[in-house]
């Protein structure tokens, strides 16, 4: 059909140039947070992450060496030195007021009066002189404008790993991730199957109940649930917040989704199996363990996938059920306080952002068919 | 005035070469049926016509115009696919006027030619009907007169019955003569891999094998007289008995050859002297064999018989495990399996095809 | 590392304990109930009960947390509503009343009938003309998986991600975030986007879009491709062009789809609360309310009368969609 002559127009060429322009809105800004989170601190808070490749220029600070470093050459004495110290870059201009930190261009000779002169090269290379010896104990203060070429570094990602709790919110948020992805799974499949391929009283009355839950607003379960576990808290005198608790809960919030979907894969599978399995004498526990399980793999790693990726992202449940305290924060959570504490600290936050996306990015990218598979189980049949 | 002509056309996907050389002339009021086995190109050489397809080399002309560029919709064709590809969401009438309103026909236009192709298709009951309210035949006959209210210069069709069932189709099959009766001046191609649509249908048939021609003409001329071994087989059911045998002696008046394993027998084709020694195949339609005490074409044990009534089939293996005999005869014989019985046929009714399985006829 | 081993522990032994649960309770019931014996009546008769109460063995666990996080919190939840914000003493409807004259819960109501309005319209739209592009060309699938990639990215993040867009220095200091630096570069000011009442909802809106769009173009793309060929071969010979062809043949085919996403969509605007609190936390007239359901859960030790009544609020607005789907889902059932 494509090949058809007569689509062959100038929209192509405006098709093309349309997608472009979609993945690049789509793209740029996670780029952007990635490339920021590789910058170095001090050139990150002064320039945009798209400029990141050219050199920049910063304001620096700096002072000349004093009294007694000068040296006597041919009767006017003389300090010298680099503005710059290790760090590479150009000078541009200097000046020795704060007021007009650019007064001179690199090379030029600045008068400090009584005849003394300040040179500042190109490569921060000082040279002051003056007729008379130097006295002051503290040197002279000099603004230089440098241009330093990009540095990209891992120290943000070292800072935010060591410092911020990063590292141990990491730990915590797959503590709360894999047991509840892994749990609700075998409970969802048993169900799934008895709602898919057995005959009971009731069945279509549960099938709706569960297309019912599944849009039922999270919000509706907090109070109550807080409440709930509060009371058994305090009943068996175990603390309200811990990670059994939230395990539970992701367990309960996301069944309605595992049934959904196992239930609508597993009610496709060909009748013929089942009932030639059923003919051989398999009773439905055999069935489901041998034939029904095994062939619903692809479902079970579509749903697995939504779960892990819900649960990792989640800040609601983790924050109600799991408290805000330091010390059992989730990712979503510390990044949250981060964006309150450090709110302009775009090193800090753009580097424990990035930490926090990219395990999710991780299993995107190599488990995306399955993914697309789930959400088309999920919604299209019957749209 | 030829309707559509195809000289030299030919069609490549990347290097597969679907179809070679086709050249081929259909006249104005002519409804010629392409027939051919699975994958041989009917549909493709169809949906080039009809614009769907590029065409790869050659030219198309219809009416006389070159067509190789003009977008479909120009071409003056009208298509009715196997799947019918109504447009589920508009009604039968909205399906068929879609094309003129495009077109931003008038509206009283639109009615009239929607109206008009109802009443010839018997359609008019269903106008405001959603095509999944129908049955089968109902959208097939709907898909038709989306093509007839496009009043085309050509209709083209690519196996339009097969998704009916048996019944269905004859009656399909004959209102589709019957269309084209009422519409002499309209020139018509349908594909199909049926041959008896092929045979009922057609003015001319094209069989087409492996992206190539193998021969046009009648249906009458190819079951009578077919180009080649493929035809003679394609055509006719059973297929036609091919017996291996050797020239005797040839001549201006005819050809003699001997059987393998049987009789020598004279057919009345002009023949050529230095044919004589060579291998060739004797062909023989089933329905020619005729049961004979005389001298006999062919004789062997019978494999299996079936009765059909009407007629009987009888089967024989033959040696070398070749594709078995076949003798079709009228009305019922008692015979059972392992009766030897001897055959015969008319000499007039005989096909020799030499060594390249080409017709003697047409050397 | 302790606690991720820990954490594995729990998984086998949750792993064991749920297949120990179905096997062995299977186990106890065909010994209860045995299907084979001499007694061919009895066993048939053993074999027919059994049937009736396997399945319920099956379901108990899922009922069983279905029942506790999903169905009676919708109860209590209505319940505490009525109650004041210990959850003790019945107030009756006068948390309601509170409510319509509460400014945050009108500002609150304003703002999610505008996201309502604009992040399912605005992702299933370009949902939809991603899913139509790419389709056409050879690298379609690499743009799918770049403009799908951002469903993988949480609330907060994208948050993160989208707040450093926002960023916002005084005039004349260079610009970091591209927004501000697009504007200046254009000769205009830079402005603290975030804190602009009412054009702010829409730049947090902006960041759901962002998310939702690939979820849209998937399923669309998916739809868009289940339309037969011919239907579209059909209207090229009848002269549409591809703009035509889009909007005439394929947009009505996919209708119910359209209306599937969509509506996915709405549910998700109406719970959406991690990129408002991460954002401007409903200053600036940004309150939605999820978000205010939070604040008033905690705010001054938790007023659960309050909160409980915003949570039966955003409860109401699903449950149309919610009825639709099981509408769907039952005819759907009937057609197999
Ligand atoms: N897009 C394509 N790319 C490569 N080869 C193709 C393509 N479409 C068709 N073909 C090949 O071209 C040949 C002719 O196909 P065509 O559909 O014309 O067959 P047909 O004669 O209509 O068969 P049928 O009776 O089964 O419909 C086949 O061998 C097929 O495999
Ligand atoms: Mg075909």
């Amino acid at each position: 059909m494509e090949a058809t002559p007569a689509t062959k127009s100038p929209l192509t060429l405006v098709t093309h140039l349309t997608v472009l322009l979609l993945v690049a809105l789509w793209t740029l800004p996670t780029a952007g947070l990635f490339i920021s989170s590789l910058r170095d601190k001090d050139q990150l808070a002064v320039s945009g992450w798209w400029t990141a490749l050219s050199s920049s220029s910063q304001s620096l600070q700096g002072r000349t060496g004093a009294a007694p470093d000068q040296k006597e050459e041919n009767g006017v004495y003389v300090i010298t030195g680099n503005l710059l110290g290790d760090t590479a870059g150009r000078v541009s201009a200097f000046g020795t007021t704060s007021r007009e930190p650019e007064a001179y261009e690199a090379g030029a000779a600045a008068d400090l009066g009584d005849g003394a002169t300040l040179t500042v090269g190109e490569d921060g290379a000082y040279r002051l002189e003056s007729p008379v010896p130097f006295e002051s104990k503290r040197g002279q203060r000099v603004f230089v404008t440098a241009e330093q070429p990009p540095r990209f570094t891992l120290d943000n990602y070292r800072e935010v790993l060591r410092s911020e709790g990063i590292g141990r919110s990491f730990v915590n948020s797959l503590t709360v991730a894999v047991p509840a992805t892994i749990i609700p799974i075998l409970i969802a499949a048993f169900a799934a199957y008895a709602l898919a391929w057995m005959e009971f009283p009731g069945r279509a009355l549960l099938i709706a109940a569960v297309v019912g839950l599944l849009v039922v607003p999270l919000q509706m379960s907090l109070i109550p649930l807080l409440r709930l576990y509060n009371g058994v808290a305090e009943v068996f005198g175990v603390p309200a917040k811990t990670y059994l608790g939230i395990w539970l809960a992701h367990t309960g919030f996301g069944m309605p989704l595992a049934i959904y979907l196992l239930r609508n894969y597993m009610a496709g599978l060909p009748r013929e199996v089942l009932e030639s399995a059923r003919v051989d004498g398999a009773s439905d526990f055999e069935i489901f363990t041998k034939i029904i399980l095994p062939l619903s793999f692809p479902a079970l790693a579509s749903f697995a996938i939504f779960q892990f990726l819900w649960v990792w992202n989640d800040l609601l449940v983790a924050i109600v059920f799991l408290g805000a305290q330091d010390e059992s924060l989730v990712l979503t959570g510390r990044l949250v306080n981060l964006l309150g504490s450090r709110g302009g600290n775009w090193e800090i936050l753009t580097a424990s952002a990035f930490i926090t996306i990219v395990v999710p990015l991780l299993v995107f990218f190599t488990l995306q068919r399955y993914l697309v598979r789930g959400l088309l189980a999920g919604s299209v049949k019957g749209g | 005035m030829s309707a559509v002509t195809l000289t030299e056309v030919s069609k490549s996907y990347g290097s597969v070469e679907v179809l070679r050389n086709i050249n081929l002339d259909i006249e104005k009021g002519e409804l010629v049926v392409f027939v051919g086995p699975s994958g041989c190109g009917k549909s493709t050489l169809l949906r080039m016509i009809a614009g769907l397809e590029k065409i790869s080399g050659g030219t198309l002309e219809i009416g006389g115009a070159r067509m190789n560029e003009v977008p479909p919709a120009q071409r003056g064709i009208a298509m009715v696919f196997q799947s019918y590809a109504l447009y589920p969401h508009m009604t039968v009438r909205d399906n068929m006027a879609f094309g003129m309103k495009i077109a931003k026909r008038p509206k009283g236009e639109i009615d009239k030619a929607v109206e008009n192709a109802a009443r010839i298709l018997q359609l008019t009951p269903y106008l405001d009907r959603l095509p999944k309210a129908l049955s089968g035949g109902q959208r097939q006959r709907v898909a038709i007169g989306r093509a007839i209210v496009r009043d085309p210069k050509v209709f083209l069709f690519d196996e339009p019955l097969s998704n009916l069932d048996a019944a269905l189709r004859v009656a399909t099959r004959i209102e589709i003569a019957q269309l084209k009766d009422n519409m002499p001046e309209s020139t018509m191609i349908y594909v199909t891999h049926d041959q008896v649509e092929a045979m009922t249908l057609a003015s001319r048939i094209v069989v087409l094998h492996g992206g190539d021609i193998e021969q046009v003409g009648t249906p009458l001329e190819l079951y009578e007289r077919p180009a080649n071994v493929f035809v003679a087989r394609f055509i006719g059911s059973p297929a036609m008995n091919m017996f291996p045998a050797r020239v005797t002696a040839a001549g201006p008046d005819g050809t003699t050859v001997e059987i393998e394993g049987g009789g020598a027998v004279a057919v009345p084709i002009p023949g050529r002297a230095e044919d004589v020694g060579s291998v060739v195949k004797l062909g023989v339609r089933p329905e020619d064999l005729t049961l004979t005490d005389g001298p006999a074409l062919y004789s062997g044990e019978i494999s299996i018989v079936e009765a059909l009534g009407e007629t009987t089939l009888l089967y024989f293996t033959p040696e070398g495990g070749a594709d078995p005999i076949i003798a079709k005869l009228p009305g019922i014989h008692r015979l059972g399996r392992g009766q030897t019985a001897r055959l015969s046929a008319d000499p007039a009714k005989l096909h020799l095809f030499d060594a390249e399985e080409k017709s003697y006829l047409y050397r | 590392m302790q606690q991720l081993f820990w954490a594995l522990g729990t998984v086998v032994i949750g792993v064991v304990g749920c297949a120990g649960y179905f096997y062995v309770s299977n186990l106890v019931l065909d010994t209860l109930l045995p299907g084979r014996g001499p007694d061919p009546v009895r066993a048939g008769r053993n074999i027919n009960r059994a049937n009736l109460i396997r399945p319920w063995l099956f379901l108990a666990p899922a009922i069983l947390a279905l029942g506790i996080y999903l169905v009676y919190p919708v109860i209590e939840s209505v319940w505490l509503s009525l109650h004041d914000r210990s959850g003790q003493n019945f107030v009756g409807l006068s948390n309601y009343v509170w409510m319509l004259n509460d400014p945050g819960f009108r500002e609150s109501m304003f703002n999610n009938m505008l996201w309502l309005l604009v992040v399912p319209a605005a992702a299933t739209g370009f949902g939809l003309a991603a899913a139509a592009l790419t389709d056409r060309i050879w690298w379609g699938n690499i743009a799918k998986s770049l403009i799908f990639m951002p469903m993988a990215i949480s609330f907060v993040g994208a948050s993160v991600i989208w707040k450093f867009i926002y960023d916002y220095r005084a005039p004349g200091e260079p610009q970091i975030g591209i927004l501000n630096a697009l504007v200046t570069w254009f000769g205009g000011d830079p402005q603290a986007w975030l804190t602009i009442p009412f054009w702010n909802n829409f730049f947090l809106m902006v960041i759901l879009v962002w998310i939702q769009t690939g979820f849209a173009m998937v399923i669309l793309s998916a739809a868009l491709r289940g339309i037969p060929e011919e239907t579209v071969e059909a209207a090229v010979l009848d002269g549409a062009n591809p703009i035509q062809i889009f909007f005439r043949i394929k947009m009505p085919q996919i209708w119910g789809t359209i209306a599937v996403v969509w509506t996915t969509i709405t549910i998700l605007v109406l719970k959406v609360f991690d990129i408002v609190l991460a954002m401007t936390n409903g200053q600036w007239r940004t309150q939605v309310l999820a978000n205010l359901m939070f604040d008033w859960m905690f705010r001054g030790g938790g007023d659960f009368g309050r909160g409980a009544a915003i949570a039966v609020v955003i409860m109401v607005l699903v449950i149309p969609i919610m009825v639709w789907n099981i509408r769907r889902a039952n005819a759907e059932m009937k057609g197999h």
